[in-house]
């Protein structure tokens, strides 16, 4: 009874050393972030340590649109290589998945639904596993500006800026911006979309539907009037047009500015930039206009896929399968720290996380978060960080960028194909 | 030299330093300093001097691929110009030399090549279709394709000033018409040769939009690509950004340095007769 | 009598032709089929003339065709007119002329790219080298690159900072093609220096000044890589031209749409150039 499993063991062996022999090398397609190259290297040493015939070669591309846009040209022209690093969400649909990269489906086995659903094409299969943890969109703040003055975290959008207007009077800067970055512009329009679904929680079908708009729902209208209240207060630091994501997170982290809008794996950043200051920096939700239906709003983490070109499938799936087990999770919080809740089944953090994680938690303990609306809806226009830097540095009113992004939605709408558009 | 010549070259030589030198002081200084006082971003004399340090992490950041991006640039520049030397010369020559219907379409031609916008995507698949996207053949072919236009245009001018006794003394001795070209036109175009080495030269190596689309791939990085990507990597990481500005000038300096005598003597004789 | 073989073979110009005609016309024709199509690169779909509708729909697009009518004036105007300035400085035997010359000539040298970073920091508005030297004196200065009225401006000068150097390169060599005679007969004449310079000088540089307005024309036109490296079109839509309207559509992955883009950067282009380079040429003739 013992001779046959081992049998079939030796037989196996003799099948990866048949295969060993080939020494496959990997190529993986990623973005440049700090975290992204530290995860990937941990991941990929640990693997080729106990599989020594698949080496891995890393590439890395330029963040924000411009990859997007390499990332699209080499999967159209068959260069994808054998692993990417990539969105989930809308910018995931946005590949053709069906057509350009492989079925995963038999390898989500540790995988939480939440993430699959973000990942899943057309045709109902899952081309992809999950890398990195998920984030929050919503306000880091200064802990020691918040103790100085005395100020508590604010559960309405008053009571946010209500803080601003002692901040302010404090002599400090309110709230950081760093347009220089334009995607940074996004925050309070994106991560107030649990306050839009609480008030209205039909939006992102009735939006996807061509049924709703931004300009004609107040509740989704409000992302833009509070960045305009933002900018009106005179609560942004002076430099914020040209200001990058490094200044906003050194702004909040030294307690510069007291808060600053920004998803949460600005945390890595702070961890490698300013060390000595992780435990001055805190994070709470959006406020909206109820501090009873406060909540979350979350974003997926990036998933890895590959490409249906690849000359390596199986290859490649047996990586991401360790990279969607346990242990390849364990090995991302050892590279990078736990920066939120990851998205495999039995991978806990650590207990000692830093506060803005630390923060964060609760509201997924208790159930008050809700998807950003790109993992609800295909659509995003693509002129959105224009015209919320627009209407951030004040040459824009909120009402006219709201009608204008509607507008842009309606050009991705028709450009995706989608019905009643 | 008189008074006047004296004085304006000094109030010139004020004028130079503040909008022309000061600018490049500020990028060697920002290229020696610190990572922290680097990130201040301040016109500064460094407290701390740290040339070689943050020299050779550029050269070694990532695997050395800035080597190789000299070596991939260096490359594509040199066969490029060269290519356009001789294909533009060769156009220039026929065109100002045999008068002919024929004309008409290559000059709508060299007019396309100046003012139409290359429509990049169409251009990857035929790069596709011949197997020469992500390949160096390509991107020379491409740096030609797009700079033969100005290469023609400058060629035709300068040999309308090569009197057409010396091609007919040679064809009456018999000599073939690549004998004529190769022996005894093209010695002759060295002044404006020189011109178009240096302009398109320093064009290609400074390229960084068409590497972008047509030379994806790590083992395929140029000069102007590093920069591109090492302004993401080096974020809060200024001394390097801008060391990595110093050595990617180099080359070009070089070129012109070599050549800065003899520029104006091609251009009066070439691209100012169009 | 045979005809005898022309010594300037049409073979000459077939290495050029076949490279060109490849790489060049037959993506550009295929572009105008694909810009009748929605196109995401994996298939396209014929749809008429949608993408030149929804592009002239594009609320952008307007400010950035001024943008970049605007963009090309401005930067060709000053390019020909200091550079003309410059030459005729740099050729007067003043102190230090060839130094000069290389150092206005030195930031073509450096990369786009380079140039963007460089006058990214140095325009900072609080940390930036030339707001805190005007500081010094007492000037409060704007935030150069992110003020929506003044971005397209400062972008315009880092083009100009960036490409003076070879326009008055080329002025150089027009100014060394005039002969002397011409100034000598006007100093018979009794012409003072002003006069020299717009009877004899601005005459007859005329063929270097048409080198210099259409290539920096076209250029200008053409604008994109200086405007990507330092604003990429901002603060929101104030620095967009036509060059940057396009690449963004063909960023968001609306093939297509910014391949009809292209198709009228180019009307638009052909539109100002044709007729000035047929103005150009008749006044030549007229001489």
């Amino acid at each position: 009874m013992k001779l046959i499993p081992s049998a079939a063991l030796l037989a196996a062996f003799a099948l990866t050393a048949g295969l060993a022999q080939a020494d496959t090398v990997l190529s993986v397609l990623a973005d440049g972030n700090a975290e992204t190259v530290a995860a990937l290297d941990a991941l990929t040493k640990a693997y080729t340590a106990a599989h020594p015939d698949i080496t891995f070669e890393i590439e890395t591309h330029p963040g924000g649109a411009d990859g997007d846009n390499m990332v699209k040209t080499r999967l159209a022209t068959g260069e994808g290589g054998d692993i990417i690093q990539y969105n989930s969400g809308s910018l995931f649909q946005a590949l053709d998945p069906v057509k350009n990269l492989a079925d995963l489906s038999d390898i989500q086995a540790n995988v939480i639904d939440s993430f699959k659903t973000v990942v899943t094409a057309s045709d109902g299969t899952v081309r992809g596993v999950p890398f990195g943890a998920a984030m929050g969109g919503g306000i880091y703040y200064n802990k020691k500006i918040y103790a100085d003055l005395g100020l508590s975290v604010p559960k309405t959008w008053a009571e946010f800026m209500a803080n601003n207007e002692k901040i302010k009077a404090a002599g400090k800067v309110a709230v950081a911006e760093t347009f220089g970055d334009t995607w940074t512009s996004q925050l309070f329009v994106l991560a107030d979309f649990f306050n839009v679904q609480a008030e209205v929680p039909n939006f992102a079908a009735d939006y996807t539907a061509n049924k709703a708009k931004y300009a004609s729902t107040p509740a989704a209208m409000r992302g833009f009037e509070h960045l305009e209240e933002v900018f009106k207060g005179g609560y942004m630091n002076e430099d914020f047009g040209a200001a990058k994501f490094d200044d906003g997170v050194r702004m909040v982290a030294t307690g510069e500015a007291a808060h600053y809008p920004m998803l949460t794996f600005a945390l890595g950043n702070i961890k490698q930039n300013f060390p000595d200051n992780v435990n001055d920096v805190g994070f709470f939700a959006q406020p909206g206009p109820d501090a009873a239906k406060n909540g979350l709003t979350v974003w997926m983490p990036a998933a890895l896929y590959v490409p249906a070109a690849s000359k390596h499938v199986a290859e490649a799936k047996a990586f991401l399968a360790y990279v969607a087990s346990v242990d390849g999770c364990n090995e991302m919080i050892k590279a990078n720290g736990a920066t939120g809740p990851y998205l495999i089944k039995d991978c806990k953090l650590p207990a000692d996380v830093p506060p803005s994680v630390a923060d964060m938690l609760p509201y997924f303990q208790n159930g008050a978060t809700a998807p950003a609306l790109e993992f609800l809806s295909p659509i995003k226009g693509p002129a959105l960080e224009q015209i919320t830097v627009e209407v951030g540095s004040g040459i824009r009113p909120a009402a006219e960028a709201a009608g204008l992004y509607d507008q842009d939605v309606e050009k991705q709408a028709k450009q995706l194909g989608l019905p009643n558009w | 030299m008189t008074r006047r010549q004296r004085n304006s070259g000094l109030i010139a030589m004020a004028v130079a330093f503040v909008i022309f030198i000061l600018p490049f002081a500020f990028t060697f200084l920002m290229a020696v300093k610190t990572k922290k006082e680097a990130a201040l971003m301040l016109f500064s004399w460094p407290t701390e001097w740290h040339f070689w340090d943050n020299f050779t992490e550029v050269i070694q950041a990532r695997n050395y691929m800035l080597l190789l991006a000299y070596f991939n640039s260096t490359v594509i520049t040199v066969a490029a110009v060269s290519g356009l030397i001789v294909m533009g010369a060769m156009v220039g020559y026929v065109l100002q030399r045999r008068p002919s219907g024929w004309n008409k379409v290559i000059y709508a031609g060299v007019l396309m090549g100046l003012i139409v916008p290359p429509a990049v995507v169409p251009t990857i698949w035929v790069l596709q279709g011949l197997g020469l996207f992500k390949s160096l053949t390509g991107m020379v072919l491409i740096q030609i394709a797009y700079g033969l236009a100005f290469s023609v245009l400058l060629y035709r001018s300068f040999i309308a000033t090569i009197p057409r006794d010396l091609d007919e003394a040679a064809i009456i001795d018999g000599a073939k018409p690549w004998a004529i070209f190769f022996k005894v036109i093209l010695p002759l175009l060295k002044p404006v040769t020189v011109t178009l080495i240096t302009v398109q030269s320093i064009a290609i190596f400074n390229d960084f939009t068409n590497p972008l689309y047509y030379l994806p791939g790590k083992e395929n990085v140029t000069v102007q690509l590093t920069l591109f990507n090492f302004q993401s990597q080096f974020q809060s990481q200024f001394n390097l950004l801008f060391m990595n500005i110093l050595l990617v000038t180099i080359p070009p300096l070089i070129v012109f340095v070599f050549f800065n005598r003899q520029i104006v003597a091609g251009m009066t004789a070439g691209a100012v007769k169009g | 009598m045979t005809r005898r073989r022309s010594p300037y073979p049409y073979w000459f110009v077939l290495p050029a032709a076949v490279v060109f005609t490849v790489l060049f016309l037959v993506p550009t024709l295929a572009s105008l089929w694909f810009s009748l199509t929605r196109w995401d690169l994996f298939t396209a779909s014929f749809i008429g003339l949608d993408n030149y509708r929804q592009f002239f729909k594009e609320p952008f697009l307007v400010q950035g065709l001024v943008n970049t009518v605007i963009y090309a004036a401005l930067t060709s105007v000053s390019k020909s007119v200091l550079g003309l300035l410059l030459a005729v400085l740099l050729t007067s035997g003043i102190l230090w002329q060839s130094f000069l010359r290389a150092v206005i000539f030195f930031p073509v040298l450096v990369s786009t790219i380079g140039v963007g970073i460089t006058f990214t920091a140095l325009m900072h508005p609080t940390r930036g080298a030339i707001n805190i030297g005007l500081a010094a004196i007492g000037i409060h200065g704007p935030a150069w690159l992110s003020n929506p009225e003044l971005a397209l401006y400062s972008v315009a000068f880092i083009d100009l900072w960036k490409g003076i150097g070879l326009a008055t390169l080329i002025y150089i060599a027009g100014l060394a093609a005039i002969s002397p005679d011409y100034y000598e007969a006007a100093r018979i004449d009794g012409a003072t220096r002003v006069q020299q310079f717009w009877r004899v000088t601005v005459p007859l540089v005329r063929p270097a000044t048409v080198t210099v307005v259409t290539l920096s024309l076209i250029g200008g036109l053409r604008s994109f890589d200086i405007i990507w490296a330092t604003t990429r079109g901002g603060p929101g839509f104030a620095s967009d031209v036509l060059a940057s309207v396009i690449y963004k559509q063909y960023q968001a992955g609306f093939y297509g749409l910014a391949t009809a883009g292209n198709v009228i950067l180019f009307a638009l282009i052909a539109l100002i150039i044709l007729p000035l380079t047929w103005w150009f040429n008749k006044r030549e003739i007229d001489l």
